[in-house]
């Protein structure tokens, strides 16, 4: 599975980092980091968590 | 619970993600979403930030879903414009539009509405900005070129002044308290940030109040305690909210500030949960009542307080660490936590001089909370050490780590 994120929708506001920080930094820019590109084993709850947390809905994930 | 009827009152954010998580968990019975603006659900954050430095009749309403997919991917009645009049928990119905609605579960998510001021009503020209109507008529102002004044200098009222100014319009901001934004950061660190509007040519006078709106029929001027009277084409109210409960009165809910739930949003009533700026519930985090008027929070309650009326068997409790952000000028300010607190002390750059650093909150030996001044990088793992409970030692040991690390970077 692997994480792509709006980068015309996202705009840094973090609560990705907070429910999944293994996979989502927001960096000293406020712009969101991919630690890894795909879903880490025994992340999916926590990235699938974060998606629907994203005010913006900048994230989705695709298989 | 097999097929029935969730009714969920309130269509802004927590009523549109009740909805969704109950079908996203495979809730195949009826459900109706019932508004009382007229609009589909919409984002409000926005409203107050990008929406009003658009111009004209260019941006649009932030509408989360489409009417389509709320109708027919989602399977929701929708009953908007028509808010609901009371809640008879005893023969489980709902009352909206004249028509008693029944229910087997109930969502309460009617939000908050923005507190008035005596003497607003019957004068154009004066607005509160809570919803997508008031933001349009905030923002024609603006296009015109309206001399503005804002009151209260909350966030509502510090990015409306913040969208002004940007406009190069002439903004005065009045705030009642001594400095801005006491009850969301502190009066320290408000104080500091109070710094913000100076340096954006903003007109801030703390410790004055409103005596007077006056003007035949449309706003002249505002009346100040200190004898001052500013002339205005626009005056925007951002007072505060109150929850909105008044439909709620005689359904024996326990009202307090919001509708009393516990730790899983439950109200007492069976099958009646509450989600959002309207529930007020234990936190287990905190170990305390809190109601909370963040996006994030309205969000997941909206979800789970879904999930557990459709099956209250395993109902889960909603801890949860609050967090808000403020977008002001060029400044994102973000905090995590409450603001009640023994001893703050800036652990990183300056917030006052250059609007740039990291506070963290201490309550007896825990970190309670966190405000990051454009730290975006900084704030979520403040907020993972509250959310486990880190000692105070333990946060000042991190912020030491993360300023050396910051400082190795840039030598």
């Amino acid at each position: 599975m692997k994480i792509i994120v709006d980068r015309t929708k996202c705009t840094g506001l973090g609560i990705c980092e907070s429910l999944a920080p293994e996979v989502f930094e927001v960096d000293d820019a406020g712009d969101l980091v991919l630690k890894t590109e795909t879903v880490p084993a025994g992340t999916l709850a926590d990235v699938e968590e974060a998606i629907a947390g994203c005010p913006t809905e900048a994230l989705r994930l695709e298989s | 619970m097999g097929p029935g009827h969730l009714v969920v009152v309130g269509a802004s954010l927590a009523g549109l993600r009740a909805v969704e998580a109950a079908r996203k968990d495979g809730f195949d019975g009826r459900i109706t979403l019932v508004g009382a603006e007229r609009h589909l659900p919409y984002d409000r954050p926005p409203l107050s930030k990008e929406f009003l430095d658009a111009t004209g009749e260019q941006g649009t309403m932030p509408a989360f879903r489409t009417e389509e997919v709320l109708r027919a991917d989602l399977g929701v009645e929708l009953l908007l414009g028509t808010p609901a009049t009371f809640l008879d928990t005893r023969n489980r119905a709902v009352g909206v539009g004249g028509q008693s609605i029944g229910y087997d579960a109930l969502v309460i998510a009617t939000g908050s509405t923005a507190r008035q001021l005596p003497g607003m009503r019957g004068l154009d020209g004066v607005h509160t900005l809570r919803t997508v109507d008031d933001a349009v008529a905030v923002r024609r102002a603006l296009d015109t070129g309206a001399r503005t004044v804002v009151i209260g200098a909350g966030f509502i009222g510090a990015e409306t002044a913040a969208a002004a100014r940007k406009r190069g319009l002439d903004v005065v901001v009045v705030e009642a308290q001594p400095t801005p934004l006491v009850r969301a950061v502190g009066e320290t660190m408000g104080g500091a940030l109070a710094s913000l509007h100076l340096r954006h040519g903003t007109d801030l006078r703390c410790g004055v109040s409103v005596t007077a709106l006056e003007g035949e029929g449309r706003i002249e001027r505002v009346r100040l305690s200190d004898g001052t009277a500013l002339d205005a084409d626009l005056v925007v109210v951002g007072a505060g909210a109150v929850p909105a409960t008044d439909w709620l009165e005689g359904s024996g809910l326990t009202l307090d500030n919001g509708v009393v739930c516990d730790e899983t949003l439950f109200t007492g009533a069976e099958g009646v949960y509450a989600a959002g700026d309207v529930a007020r519930w234990h936190n287990p985090l905190f170990d305390r009542p809190m109601r909370l008027e963040h996006w994030t929070s309205a969000a997941e309650q909206g979800a789970l307080a879904a999930r557990n009326a459709l099956n209250p068997a395993a109902a889960r409790g909603y801890s949860t660490v609050p967090y808000f952000w403020s977008d002001q000028y060029d400044t994102r300010i973000q905090f995590v936590g409450i603001p009640e607190a023994d001893e703050i002390s800036v652990v990183d750059g300056d917030i006052e001089r250059d609007h740039r650093g990291v506070a963290l909150y201490r309550a007896g030996d825990r970190l309670v909370g966190a405000l990051a001044v454009n730290r975006p990088t900084e704030i979520m793992k403040y907020r993972g050490l509250i959310t486990r409970g880190a000692s105070w030692a333990d946060a000042l040991t991190f912020a030491q780590t993360r300023r050396k690390a910051r400082e190795t970077a840039h030598a």
